[in-house]
């Protein structure tokens, strides 16, 4: 019996007008927003993650703060760290390895393009660089990277190789020379694509190269630490604050450093995007709930509309209960139509979405279907749709058929 | 086989329907007693105003009478609850409106089924019953058209069909040709008048004196809410046809 009210409810609903489509516009605006949300949803939080250069590696990163301004980490601060808090940070008992690194801007030119980008140190022993590697989460894809004793060498970013137009139209590669702040450079690699415009841009050369350029002396930018235990990434972190508070003379709270774990980054960007998500989800609610509005009115109208249809019904046997079902189940699959809609529709904007990141931030998204969301979703606009038809079919059920065959 | 005057359909005794409007009472149908049997064709006549449509509600048991006892197949109908109320008139009366009253997004052939449905008979017989009933008013050929795109008379057929489709004691016609031309008209009161023919109990409301007078056997000339006269030809049912009508609707 209550396949017969669906393909009822279907038949009514194919022929109705434009304007009990229009209702719908709020369940739809809903859908799509949840819906694009989720399914950009993963890949948003990637690409923030990568721009922000967290990797899934158990290190600590270590950075003076006390910023200045805008520029390269560690680059503005106006208290330092020191090779000697390196190697104090070093001799924990927690602590396996640590290594700094300087980054500086330099000014990069090639085929007469003049650039301004990020120049990375390399430290020359090899376990602290294998340690910077292992935190920058690269590897080349044409060439090698920089190993000790590779002066007048240097490995630079995806985009000098991959995007051309940034450099004239002519893409950097092994063996071409570049030149960093007037000295000119051999390039012997080319790194993988990270997705992060900071990584991808990079130049990176060995401490001593670097030291010539910039002169740093012994001023540290980052510290990158490698605990003994990588489950104790906390206590480690710790570990290292004390030592740090003591050795710059700070209070507990007014630290003028910043200790940070993969988890802490990871978390801060998943809290920017919860935030947006709650915005979208605020959004998304608002709608439906104008859409349910927009489906008791076309419900309701609907019922004046045919209050004769009802009266026939009822006069050729339809019990109250089966007029309430019909109309129930008409304004559920209504809600249902909506979601539909929003679903697809919503699923293209994310398509679209992670098209645009891909293309605006290099980044290799892929749009992240969860069809479970999906299906949760319609269920959900097929029960939005017959809440809000409660009332009007408890309307319709409650007609008087006489009254109501004189339509 | 039963003769026909051995069974009461429908039996209405003193029902009174009486209307509040503004600060006047309407007595809409004061105190009418009467009966029909099953076979018979019966009109129930009147100016405007008589009553007709009441008595036409009261005994196809859309409304409840103020006082009084409306009798439907032995059964008494007027205290019964509305979704009792609507099974009865589902099974036990057929409606004919004068506006035909088809539903537009439906198929003529689904319009038939519609009375099955809330039954609960199953799909498959409700299909092969609708065929038959549509085969019965002659409009095979136009099953899956829609109402708008029959003419008023072909609707006013679909309308016997799904009159029929629970095989009801009484059909009830409110004015069956009154938005169809002489012609179609006529057409459509032979259908009625075959049905009859062939064993079915026909109560037909009208305003028009010469309808009446042509096809009814038994007329119920109201007045101001009252039976003014009651005229009677003879009889013409023998009681022949009943099985055969029950065969052409599909029944075994």
């Amino acid at each position: 019996m209550i396949t017969d009210f669906f393909s009822l409810a279907l038949k009514n609903l194919r022929h109705r007008g434009i304007r009990s489509w229009l209702t719908l516009l709020g369940v739809f605006i809903g859908v799509t927003a949840v819906v694009s949300l989720i399914s950009l949803g993963n890949g948003l939080q990637l690409a923030v993650a990568s721009q922000l250069g967290v990797t899934s590696n158990e290190l600590i990163t270590v950075q003076a703060g006390g910023l200045s301004g805008y520029g390269p980490p560690g680059s503005n601060v106006v208290d330092s760290l020191t090779q000697e808090d390196v190697d104090a940070i070093e001799r924990l008992s927690s602590v396996e390895n640590a290594a700094r690194r300087n980054i500086d801007s330099g000014r990069v030119e090639f085929n007469d393009n003049v650039k301004f980008r990020y120049i990375g140190s390399l430290p020359n022993n090899k376990e602290d660089r294998d340690l910077i590697y292992s935190s920058l989460d690269v590897e080349a894809i044409f060439g090698r990277l920089i190993k000790e004793g590779d002066s007048g060498k240097i490995v630079v970013g995806y985009n000098f190789y991959g995007k051309p137009e940034d450099w004239g139209g002519k893409s950097v590669i092994q063996g071409r020379t570049v030149s960093v702040n007037d000295e000119n450079f051999e390039v012997i690699g080319i790194t993988d694509k990270v997705g992060s415009m900071v990584m991808d841009n990079v130049v990176i050369m060995n401490e001593n190269d670097m030291e010539d350029l910039f002169g740093f002396g012994d001023e540290a930018d980052i510290i990158i630490v490698q605990p003994k235990d990588g489950d104790k990434l906390q206590k480690t972190k710790e570990d290292i604050e004390k030592l740090l508070r003591v050795r710059r003379d700070v209070d507990e709270g007014e630290e003028n450093f910043e200790v940070s774990t993969p988890e802490a980054t990871l978390s801060t960007v998943n809290s920017i995007i919860t935030g947006v998500q709650i915005f979208i989800a605020i959004v998304a609610f608002i709608s439906v709930f104008i859409g349910a509005l927009g489906i008791v009115n076309t419900m309701t109208t609907s019922v004046l509309e045919r209050k004769k249809e009802i009266g026939l019904m009822k006069s050729v046997g339809a019990k109250n209960s089966h007029i309430f079902i019909q109309f129930l189940v008409e304004s559920g699959l209504l809600g249902l139509v909506g979601g539909i809609v929003g679903a697809l529709f919503g699923t293209l904007i994310g398509f679209v979405g992670v098209l645009a990141i891909n293309n605006f931030m290099g980044t290799e998204l892929t749009l992240d279907i969860n069809f479970l969301l999906i299906f949760l979703t319609l269920i959900g606009s097929l029960v939005v749709g017959a809440v809000s038809g409660i009332v009007p079919a408890m309307s319709a059920a409650r007609q008087n058929p006489v009254e109501a065959l004189r339509g | 086989m039963e003769k026909r005057g051995d069974k009461l359909i429908i039996e209405l005794k003193n029902v009174r329907k009486y209307y509040h409007m503004g600060r006047n009472l309407v007595k809409a149908v004061d105190n009418v007693s009467l009966k029909i049997k099953e076979g018979e064709f019966v009109a129930i006549m009147g100016p405007s105003g008589s009553g007709k449509s009441t008595m036409m509600n009261l005994i196809g048991s859309l409304d409840v009478p103020t006082s009084g006892k409306i009798f439907l197949d032995g059964q008494d109908i007027s205290t019964l609850s509305e979704s009792d109320l609507a099974q009865i008139r589902g099974k036990k009366i057929g409606f004919i409106f004068q506006s035909f009253n088809l539903i537009k997004n439906l198929t003529a052939k689904e319009n038939v089924m519609i009375p099955m449905m809330f039954q609960d008979h199953p799909a498959e017989e409700r299909e092969f019953r609708a065929s038959k009933l549509m085969e019965l008013v002659e409009l095979k050929d136009r099953m899956s058209h829609s109402p708008g795109e029959l003419s008023g008379g072909q609707q006013q057929r679909v309308a016997i069909a799904r009159s029929l489709a629970n095989s009801p004691e009484v059909i009830l016609a409110d004015e069956p040709t009154g938005n169809l031309d002489t012609k179609t008209g006529s057409t459509v009161m032979d259908f009625l008048e075959e049905l009859n023919n062939n064993g079915k109990t026909i109560v037909m409301v009208t305003h028009d004196p010469d309808l009446a007078k042509a096809h009814a056997e038994v007329v119920f000339w109201l007045k101001d809410g009252k039976i003014e006269k009651v005229t009677r030809k003879k009889n013409r049912w023998s009681g022949v046809g009943k099985e055969k009508l029950k065969r052409q609707m599909g029944y075994k």
